[in-house]
């Protein structure tokens, strides 16, 4: 393996600035490693060689002529397939998108590309980011880089394990109820979701809008904080864009880097733990307690009730918007169009190309959503989901009067096998337990590595108050500085 | 099965079927949401749909009274645009993706739906 | 006709209720900046938001939001402190994402009335909610009808998707009687009027910016108000009338024949005059709305209200007191310039020098022929208050004849000169030479001997056929009763 791809992305964007190496030698060190491990790991689904040598190339070019470049200029990414590129293959994991070029960019696509970052392709996921392993994706599995033969986690899992492999330093996800988190931590990378509205959804398929939010992943907290400073700011084309946000995560996460949590108050909560998690998972994080407590933090044990619910409402919530977000895949403007033989109606049509192109989780939420939204079952389902929601958030608010963060493990399991899960959608859902409450109530949170168990990543989850972004990293950093590294075994 | 324990005590009660959806019911859910299931899927997907919706039901123990919903977690106001028009898409980038096109125009099948 | 209708009012009583749809005339849509233009090529004015690309977010446009309040204040309405966009959710092609951003359950204006004049009535017509959502795009049907029945596919452009929409929906009007029809195009031409003067929208029901449907049913006398049915398709004022009246005739010959009216959607045809029955749906719409999640709610605080209120236009009804003491007419009168679409044009006139008496007569009587005849309102005639006062003056001094100006009105209409233009080319001045005229007196006495020996003898009605003779041999260009005149004088009476 070149070593170029065993740096961090803050390291190569340093190497690039000084001239000890080009941003082409860079990107093609990368295009080279996943040459050479995607067949088995399967992160990409489109690997844009040409346009990844351009950017690079031109990168190159300004930094000769003397242009100022941005702090992560020519560093390569991978993108989640569910982020819209022009001109590039956009599927977000599902048929019914199959061979679709869009003609505009995402607003995080367009901050990227202006801030030089070298964009390799577009990664697996599932399906409209419907899943927590990416099984759901309807262009197979993608293999977890520590074992292969289970799950990188979902539902961007495509860029967890692209980084995790060391085919892209950085990788994006979107997170609508865990789905950059949980990956991020059976993985053993770093992985955050923002506030709700810190970074523009313009241009994210939309799975379910009140909760979707794209974010960063890197192998640190330094890398996904320089990458978030990239992303986040507000947009006008996005009506639920926070006006007038900037952090500076990337300084919280140097000041983190100290490794001094004096002063700092860590509240544990007490409804993320306990029965039902793996023995594993549960001591990975009492350890990672008794290290932020070395590191000086104050841990006080909190509680938040309505938690217990938020697996049940967000299991409302979501496939609600899905199903009527999901509406538009109808046959007619894009994708694909199955069963129009001259004698179907166009009703006929639709309802054969959405049978076709979407796969059973789809078609499964889809189906709920329509039942929750129905006259005479919404006030009791929607309704009532969007009620516990805001308990959930007064649950956040007290808590965060006794705690500056909240801590919990990021998921209750490690990586399960492939095809362990696929036929229990239950078993499946739990497995965003821990992160569902963050996402409901809009708060960010991280994950940062905290361990292994039986040799598998386990990840700590870091939750800080709505707009407190920087929090989360600062904390995660230090915690990070206090924990060995995790290094993935190499590829066989 | 030790998973389906487990689980299920992740999920603070029972996953086990209620009744509460049958193929019938999906049959209808699925005609609503257009999609085309097979037979065999109508029975799968009422085992699923009824044990999904007996967990998530679970929201209904929650007191609710007074308390007001939440549609988005960082409320805004007023987010609005001033009237100014800006170029649209290129045509030949409108059309390219369309399965069918004719006349500068999306071709779709004959409709049946009752709205003219 | 007019005896059925008649008859079927003795015995039953309307309920109207009327749901306007009404384009907004903002530069750019709804939720993006394409542009509104009409008539443009096929999918020219469309972006990602607007055709529902996966991705595309909307962005609502504040011109529609201050339009949709400035209508509700002009209707009387609160003006709801804080409402949201739901989503609408039904498959349909020419509607992109396949969900409608409506407003449901929290419309932005509430609660107001407009009132009416017919036949010297008074009539308050409530409006129940004034909301605000996005048009549709545009289905062709191609195939051997051009209908959606029989089509063998159809074309979209959506040109037309996302352009500001606003409805206005009325309650429920009882108690209207045999006056019903008239009261459904009353409302909508006052509608009409008010939105023209607010300068919301271009409201032309031609092109589909102004869209009507009318709901009408039947009750006897004292009992509860009857089942509904919804006409759509109700494309100028003239078929609002129409649609409520053949809808009362249809809904009494079936309860007269003792059958139930079903609720449903019926279609108004324009040619036949009367309403058909829309498809049935195989089952009753379930929209699911709910909250839109990508849009921040609208909480119009009060002093942006205030300040919409205090720019408001004079709107029609405080015009037409205000015209009808500076005209000194009678409110009847008001109310016939009105209904006729002519007072800002009488106004006018009489502001250019015509007495309000000649004004009126002109714009009720002849133009208003014209424009009828042509299927247009008289303000679209083509001829100005200008030419108006100018041809009333030409009257007055002589220098044409009332038979003259019509023709002159003709030649402006023809041509769209001006009236001095049109009576210089046509020769249409009048012959007031008096030797000119009695020569030609002389002359029809002497082709006319018999009815000239009627007129001596005392027949002195006869006499028309003469000046008849006269005014056809001037080509109309005299004066009638100077010519009878003449006649009689040479006649010896």
């Amino acid at each position: 393996m070149n070593e170029l791809t065993r740096l961090s992305a803050a390291e190569v964007a340093g190497k690039i600035a000084d001239g000890d190496v080009s941003a082409l030698e860079v990107a093609q060190a990368h295009l080279d490693r996943i040459a050479a491990v995607d067949a088995q790991v399967h992160a990409f689904l489109h690997v844009d060689t040409d346009g990844a040598l351009d950017v690079a190339k031109s990168v190159d070019a300004k930094r000769s002529a003397g242009d100022q470049l941005g702090p992560l200029a020519g560093v390569p990414l991978a993108m989640k397939d569910v982020v819209v590129t022009r001109g590039l293959p956009t599927t977000a994991g599902s048929r019914i998108l199959e061979g679709w070029r869009p003609p505009y960019d995402a607003t995080i696509t367009r901050r990227a590309k202006d801030a030089g970052l070298v964009m390799l392709g577009k990664t697996n996921m599932d399906e409209f980011a419907m899943g927590s392993s990416t099984e759901n994706s309807a262009y197979g599995p993608t293999h977890n880089p520590w074992d292969l033969a289970r799950i990188p986690g979902g539902s961007s899992g495509g860029s967890s394990a692209a980084v995790a492999a060391f085919e892209a330093p950085l990788g994006i996800g979107t997170d609508t109820g865990g789905s950059i988190r949980q990956p991020a931590a059976v993985t053993g990378i770093v992985g955050f979701k923002p506030t709700y509205g810190a970074v523009s959804r313009y241009g994210l398929i939309a799975f379910s809008s009140s909760l979707d939010q794209a974010g960063p992943f890197g192998r640190t907290v330094l890398d996904a904080a320089l990458l978030y400073d990239v992303l986040h700011g507000h947009d006008p084309a996005d009506s639920t864009s926070i006006p007038v946000v900037r952090f500076d995560t990337a300084a919280a996460a140097r000041e983190g880097g100290a490794a001094d949590l004096r002063g700092v108050r860590v509240g544990v909560v007490r409804e993320l733990g306990g029965e039902g998690y793996q023995p594993g998972v549960l001591s990975s994080f009492e350890s990672a307690v008794t290290t932020l407590k070395g590191l000086g933090a104050e841990v006080v044990e909190v509680s938040c009730p309505h938690f217990d619910y938020a697996l049940a409402a967000y299991y409302l919530i979501a496939p609600s918007e899905c199903s009527s977000n999901l509406a538009r895949f109808d046959a007619v403007r894009y994708g694909l169009r199955v069963g129009d033989d001259g004698t179907n109606s166009l009703e006929d049509v639709m309802s054969l190309t959405r049978e076709a192109g979407f796969g059973a989780e789809v078609k499964r939420r889809i189906m709920i959503g329509t039942y929750a939204l129905s006259s005479g079952y919404y006030d009791a389902y929607y309704g009532q989901a969007q009620k516990v929601r805001t308990l959930i958030v007064r649950d956040f608010e007290a808590a965060f009067e006794q705690a500056d963060v909240l801590v919990s493990p990021t998921s209750p399991f490690v990586a399960f096998g492939i095809g362990e899960r696929v036929d229990d959608p239950m078993a499946m859902y739990v497995n965003d337990l821990c992160t569902l409450p963050a996402s409901l109530a809009g708060t960010p949170a991280i994950s940062v590595p905290s361990g292994l168990s039986d040799g598998l990543p386990v990840g700590l989850q870091i939750m800080a108050p709505t707009l407190a972004d920087d929090r989360c990293f600062r904390v995660g950093a230090a915690f990070e500085a206090a924990v060995p590294a995790l290094v993935p075994p190499e590829l066989p | 099965m030790r998973r389906a324990s487990v689980d299920s005590a992740l999920v603070g009660g029972a996953t086990e079927p209620s009744g509460r959806i049958g193929r019938a019911d999906v049959a209808h859910l699925a005609r609503l949401a257009r999609l085309a299931v097979t037979d065999e899927e109508l029975d799968l997907f009422a085992g699923q749909l009824d044990v999904i919706l007996s967990a998530v039901a679970r929201v209904g123990e929650v007191a609710v009274a007074d308390i007001p919903p939440t549609t988005h977690a960082v409320p805004l106001l007023n987010v609005l645009r001033s009237d100014k028009v800006v170029p649209s898409l290129p045509r030949d980038a409108v059309l390219a993706g369309a399965p069918s096109v004719e006349n500068h125009k999306f071709r779709v099948p004959r409709i049946l739906s009752a709205d003219e | 006709m007019t005896a059925a209708y008649d008859g079927v009012l003795s015995r039953y009583e309307p309920v109207i209720g009327l749901e306007t749809h009404v384009e907004l005339g903002t530069a750019s849509k709804m939720f993006c900046g394409c542009s509104t233009t009409f008539g443009a090529e096929p999918n020219t004015q469309t972006c990602p938001v607007c055709l529902g690309l996966p991705g595309a977010l909307p962005v609502a446009n504040e011109m529609a939001i201050e339009s949709t309040i400035r209508i509700g204040l002009a209707l009387h309405c609160d003006i709801a402190p804080w409402c949201r966009f739901a989503r609408k959710n039904y498959f349909y092609p020419d509607m992109p994402k396949n969900f409608q951003t409506s407003q449901y359950d929290e419309p932005l204006c509430t609660e107001g009335y407009l009132d009416v004049a017919v036949r010297g009535e008074t009539i308050r017509v409530g409006i129940e909610r004034v909301h605000l959502e996005e048009d549709t795009g545009k289905n062709t049907h191609v195939g051997t009808s051009g209908r959606i029945h029989g089509a063998e596919y159809s074309l979209v452009d959506y040109n037309r998707a996302g352009i500001p929409l606003v409805e206005i929906v009325t309650k429920p009007v009882p108690g209207t009687g045999d006056l019903a029809p008239e009261v459904a195009k009353a409302y909508v031409t006052e509608l009409r009027d008010i939105l023209r003067t607010l300068g919301v929208s271009d409201v032309r029901m031609e092109q589909g910016s102004l869209r009507c449907d009318v709901n009408t049913s039947l009750n006897r006398p004292g009992e509860a108000w009857g089942t509904r049915t919804e006409t759509k398709n109700v494309n100028s004022l003239r078929s609002v009338e129409r649609a409520v009246r053949s809808e009362i005739l249809r809904q009494a010959s079936l309860l007269d024949a003792g059958e139930r009216i079903v609720q449903e959607t019926r279609h108004f045809s324009e040619t036949s005059g009367d309403t058909r029955p829309g498809r049935s749906k195989e089952e009753a719409t379930d929209y699911r709305y709910f909250p839109e999640p990508d849009l921040a709610p609208i909480a119009p605080d009060r002093a942006w209200v205030e300040q919409l209120h205090m720019r408001q236009p004079e709107l029609p009804a405080d015009r037409r007191v205000r015209m009808r003491d500076a005209l000194g007419v009678s409110a009847a009168d008001m109310v016939q310039l009105t209904n006729a679409g002519v007072v800002d044009l009488v106004g006018e006139t009489v502001r250019l020098g015509a007495p309000i008496g000649e004004a009126r007569n002109w714009w009720l009587g002849y133009l208003a022929q014209q424009a009828n005849e042509r299927g247009v309102e008289a303000s679209e005639l083509g001829i100005e208050a200008s030419h108006v006062a100018r041809l009333i003056a030409l009257v007055a001094d002589g220098s044409l004849s009332v038979a003259l100006a019509r023709q002159v009105v003709d030649g402006v209409l023809e041509t769209g000169s001006d009236v001095d233009t049109v009576v210089a080319e046509r020769g249409l001045k009048r012959v007031s030479d008096s030797g000119a005229l009695e020569t030609a007196a002389d002359e029809a006495i002497a082709a006319n001997p018999d009815i000239a020996a009627k007129v001596r003898g005392g027949k002195l009605p006869a006499v028309g056929a003469l000046v008849g003779a006269v005014m056809k041999a001037t080509r109309g260009q005299a004066d009638a009763a100077a010519v009878k005149d003449i006649l009689l004088q040479r006649l010896g009476r």
